[in-house]
């Protein structure tokens, strides 16, 4: 499980977490949503201490993040990056691979291969993209290798950063899938970042609307549209009208 | 008064907090160059493309280096009758100072911009944090190859363009100058010591040092954008530069006048 307890975080004079508190249950999957530069994908990097969080309290399974062995901490992870973050001067299995064929136990190269193309299979994508480039792939293809990436060594917690962002509704549609089906097959806690209404309804369990530096609503995916709360409602009908300003 | 002190001292403070995140930044590289996990594929490849890529540019900056000198050598001496020295000021002149000062500057140019532009692009890329959540320390993967593939690489690019810079000076000479092939090849060899080509090998090692820590401390501090990777690049560029000729000044101050 992961909590977060009155996280606060700055960046000069832009506060941009204001005292964040949610509960991530194991093997859930939760979506947070909110308007552009309310602080999202800055929540995922404090969880996973890519940025330090400068008050409040952030545990996984009731430890501090902040404490103990990061690599062991780290290994639990995968993350899908919104622009993929493929390694350009690596090969796609090598990418997918990565974390394989490094750490206190790497498979031999043979293996972790292996592996790597087993993976792209999962996410749709044929054997022969492993000897490519990621310069060489559409940008739909190099999200599915970052999500191969991502569930490559099975992590048990996965995150995922605007993941259908500048793809196509069909990539899309077929990005969400892949994400829900891996999530349950896997039984993976999920906690994906999005603006696109159509991910949150495909992939959350539960939601948690993301604004003004505290986290406004969450609850159940089914409650979304029924919820009276008018800053839900403006977001998820993108309504220009409504307590969301709409020039930020 | 206050304001002109304040106006003064900014800069210095800034000055001095720069240096001391590079000092950091030199220390922690060189603290995880013995400390596993070894990176030994981004090693060779880091030794390759530093090395032997940066080959051509070192080796033709010498040749055509060395053959000025000698011009410049054999044109400055005839005011004395001293047109024989030739041969020896060029051998010093290319293995002490020029071989190991000029191969740094084209080796900054070439490598330092490129670390810098690679490392800097990957970071607004988030390849460094995907390189953080995959277990990979980026200190390590990244820079920690790169530094001692160009410590390593240097001396070599030095030593090469050592041989090519005098080899420059004696084509000029036996061509241009009139000087007998084989006086003029002894003469370099006789008077050369073994401390003129030992002292410019380790000022390339620092160079190269230098080169390949401003390329990564200015990739991993890049800012945001295309605009930042491009600042981040031309403060590689220049910060290598300067502090190769203020290295090369205070190398030569130790080995040549202590």
């Amino acid at each position: 499980m992961i909590e977060l307890r009155e996280v606060h975080k700055h960046f000069g004079a832009n506060r941009v977490l204001q005292g964040v508190n949610l509960t991530v249950a194991s093997g859930s999957s939760m979506v947070i949503i909110g308007g552009s530069g309310t602080g999202k994908s800055v929540l995922l990097k404090c969880i996973l201490g890519l940025v330090r969080h400068d008050s409040g309290a952030i545990t996984l399974d009731g430890q501090d993040v902040t404490a103990g062995d990061r690599d062991a901490f780290l290994s639990r992870f995968g993350m899908l990056f919104q622009g993929g973050a493929l390694f350009d001067s690596l090969r796609v299995w090598e990418n997918v691979a990565f974390r394989l064929v490094r750490g206190a136990r790497p498979l031999p190269k043979a293996q972790a291969r292996e592996v790597a193309v087993e993976k792209l299979r999962r996410v749709g994508l044929k054997p022969e993209v492993a000897d490519l480039y990621p310069a060489e792939l559409s940008g739909g293809m190099q999200k599915r290798v970052g999500l191969a990436r991502a569930i490559a060594a099975e992590p048990e917690i996965i995150f995922f950063d605007e993941p259908t962002t500048g793809l196509d509704p069909i990539m899309a549609g077929v990005i969400n899938e892949l994400i829900r089906e891996i999530v349950t097959e896997m039984g993976a806690t999920a906690m994906t970042i999005t603006h696109d209404m159509t991910s949150v309804r495909a992939i959350a369990d539960n939601v948690a609307m993301l604004h003004g530096g505290v986290i406004r609503w969450t609850g159940p995916v089914s409650e979304l549209d029924r919820t009276p709360d008018a800053y839900v409602q403006q977001f998820i009908h993108g309504r220009a009208e409504g307590p969301i300003e709409s020039v930020r | 008064m206050t304001a002109a002190f304040g106006a003064l001292g900014r800069p210095v403070l800034q000055a001095l907090a720069a240096l001391g995140r590079v000092a950091l930044f030199a220390a922690s590289v060189l603290g995880h160059i013995l400390r596993p996990p070894f990176y030994l594929r981004e090693l060779g490849l880091a030794v390759l493309q530093i090395g032997w890529f940066s080959l051509p540019v070192v080796g033709l900056t010498a040749i055509f280096t060395g053959g000025a000198l000698a011009l410049q050598i054999y044109a400055g001496g005839s005011r004395f009758n001293a047109e024989s020295v030739v041969p020896s000021i060029v051998a010093i002149g290319m293995t002490r100072e020029l071989g190991p000062v000029l191969g740094g500057l084209m080796v900054a140019a070439r490598v330092a911009s490129s670390i810098a532009a690679e490392i800097g692009t990957m970071k607004v890329t988030e390849q460094i944090d995907a390189l953080v959540t995959l277990s990979t320390n980026p200190l390590k993967y990244l820079a920690v190859p790169r530094v001692l593939a160009a410590t390593l690489a240097m001396p070599v690019l030095v030593a090469a363009g050592d041989a090519i810079g005098i080899m420059g000076g004696w084509l000029v000479g036996i061509t241009r100058l009139d000087f007998n092939s084989a006086a003029y090849l002894k003469n370099t060899v006789d008077f050369l010591e073994g401390w003129d080509v030992g002292s410019g090998l380790v000022k390339g090692a620092v160079f190269g040092f230098i080169v390949a820590l401003m390329g990564c401390y200015h990739g991993m501090n890049s800012a945001r954008g295309a605009q930042g990777v491009g600042a981040a690049t031309k403060a590689a560029v220049v910060s290598a530069s300067v502090l190769i000729l203020a290295a090369n000044y205070v190398l030569t101050e130790v080995f040549f006048t202590t």
